[in-house]
């Protein structure tokens, strides 16, 4: 399993990584992994706000349906369009070309709250 | 065939614990992760992925582990009269070596199951899916009760490989003596391939040329292995395909799929299946097929491409363009060779027509799609 050390990673598998005053979001090596090859990425529309915790899009595999949540609250300033005809980048590429959305986060301190890569790596490992 | 008891038994054992294939730690050792079908224990993908899966099969060789599915050995003097009343396609006429496929119906006309009958030496053997396994042999026993006929389960003892894709004939040509090249498309021949005896099919369910392969239990990993070291070997591409792929490869060129296209309660007319039944012969569900003919057919089966994005599933709600429910989506993919989301579905009639647009309802959100020709993809040997 790989990981982004310059991010925060939340319990139901998706990363957070800071970029100029944005949190960039997208699912982890593992998760990209377990879900096996990506077919459908389903992403918000900018300009929506959203709670922490909240559905923020869905990744469909040939043979399953995820959501995905959002790891902090906030506005969605960006989307990463190009997964709608490349959803295999989320495979190949989970940390970099594979993002999925930047959020303007409105309450930057729940990125504390979120794992740190060492201990994200423990959470998968512990099952 | 097993009797009641033992039966029952194997029933119980299903309950509390998936069967496995002699092949299972072989797939995982292969990386394959493993799912529940049809009581089995089965690999859904390998570490290839199922898109790649697809297309090595296309492009190569794909080879699937099979062996959930059921055969039964049919036999005796009114074998054929037997299976000419039970089976909707004409047996009669099939040579020796020679199969078909066909369907068993109900008396009102849903299927009980498909099939594919092959006439051997002195018997003929019907492939049978697994889920259906002992309510297609109750069927069929049911039914065999006028006839002077045989029935034997021999799903247990044997072994069910398909070996399918562009080289697959080139690949198992390294591995025996016999011309495989010499069997033509839906007929047998017992082969010996690495000294391992079979029955050696010219069928699949992926719309390429290819085979399946029927032979004991106990040379599983023989035989596997055989396939994978002479891909190697003679620089042919060959992988591991698991259900995944086997649906996206079955689903492009038209093939139905029980408990999705045909049920119980889905006739083949609904189904498009007219040409697997011979309407010159009597057949268990004939009558209740003509009188719906004659009724006229209410809903039917049709193929459908998104032409939003979204991955359209099993059991989604079709809608017109007004919004109002039409059907149900009964297979729903990303095809990969045609590159499309696209899927089955079972619509009102008035809506079957290639070009009528539709929508497929995903996850509240009525997605727009259009009713196209079938097949997406034409079988490369037709």
């Amino acid at each position: 399993m790989e990981l982004d050390e310059n991010a925060k990673y939340a319990q139901t598998h998706e990363w957070a990584r800071v970029e100029d005053e944005l949190v960039v979001v997208g699912i982890s090596d593992h998760a990209q992994d377990s879900m096996s090859d990506i077919v459908y990425v389903e992403l918000p529309e900018v300009g929506d706000s959203m709670e922490q915790g909240e559905e923020f899009g869905v990744v469909e595999s040939a043979k399953a349906v995820s959501d995905v949540y959002m790891p902090v609250s906030g506005e969605i300033v960006d989307v990463n369009t190009t997964l709608d005809a490349s959803p295999e980048l989320v495979n190949s590429s989970p940390y970099g070309d594979g993002w999925m959305i930047k959020i303007r986060p409105s309450d930057p301190s729940q990125l504390d709250g979120l794992l740190a890569p060492e201990d994200y790596r423990a959470h998968v490992d512990a099952g | 065939m097993a009797d009641g008891k033992n039966m029952s038994e194997t029933a119980e054992e299903q309950a509390t614990e998936l069967k496995r294939t002699a092949l299972h730690d072989r797939h995982v050792e292969l990386g394959a992760r493993m799912v529940e079908f049809a009581g089995h224990s089965m690999p859904v993908l390998y570490e290839t992925g199922p898109i790649e899966e697809h297309h090595i099969t296309r492009r190569s060789v794909g080879i699937f582990d099979i062996d959930h599915m059921g055969q039964v050995a049919v036999g005796g003097p009114d074998a054929v009269a037997f299976l000419e009343h039970i089976v909707t396609s004409n047996i009669a006429e099939l040579g020796e070596h020679q199969s078909r496929y066909g369907l068993m119906l109900h008396e009102h006309g849903g299927v009980v199951d498909d099939v594919f009958v092959y006439r051997l030496d002195d018997h003929y053997m019907v492939v049978i899916n697994a889920d259906n396994r002992d309510k297609d042999i109750a069927h069929m026993r049911h039914h065999a009760a006028p006839f002077d006929v045989t029935l034997e389960d021999l799903s247990e003892e044997t072994y069910m490989l398909a070996v399918q894709g562009p080289r697959a004939i080139e690949l198992l040509d390294k591995l025996t003596e016999h011309d495989i090249d010499g069997i033509e498309r839906f007929s047998s021949a017992r082969v010996e391939l690495i000294g391992v005896p079979m029955v050696v099919g010219r069928t699949g369910y992926t719309g390429e040329d290819g085979v399946e392969l029927y032979f004991g239990d106990q040379h599983a990993h023989r035989v596997w292995n055989a396939l994978l070291d002479a891909g190697t070997e003679h620089d042919i591409e060959v992988a591991p395909i698991g259900l995944a792929a086997r649906d996206s490869l079955r689903f492009e060129p038209g093939f139905a799929l029980y408990g999705h296209e045909i049920s119980d309660n889905i006739n083949p007319l609904e189904a498009r299946l007219a040409w697997a039944i011979d309407f010159d012969k009597d057949f268990v569900g004939k009558a209740a097929l003509l009188a719906h003919r004659d009724r006229g057919v209410g809903r039917k089966l049709v193929t459908f491409v998104l032409t939003d994005k979204g991955v359209p599933r099993e059991g989604y709600p079709v809608l017109n363009q007004d919004g109002e429910e039409i059907g149900v989506v009964v297979t729903g993919m990303y095809a990969p060779t045609v590159d499309a989301y696209a899927g089955n579905a079972v619509v009102e009639a008035a809506y079957a027509a290639t070009d009528t647009p539709i929508q497929i309802e995903i996850r509240n959100k009525p997605k727009a799609a259009v009713v196209v020709k079938r097949p997406l993809y034409r079988p490369a040997y037709r």
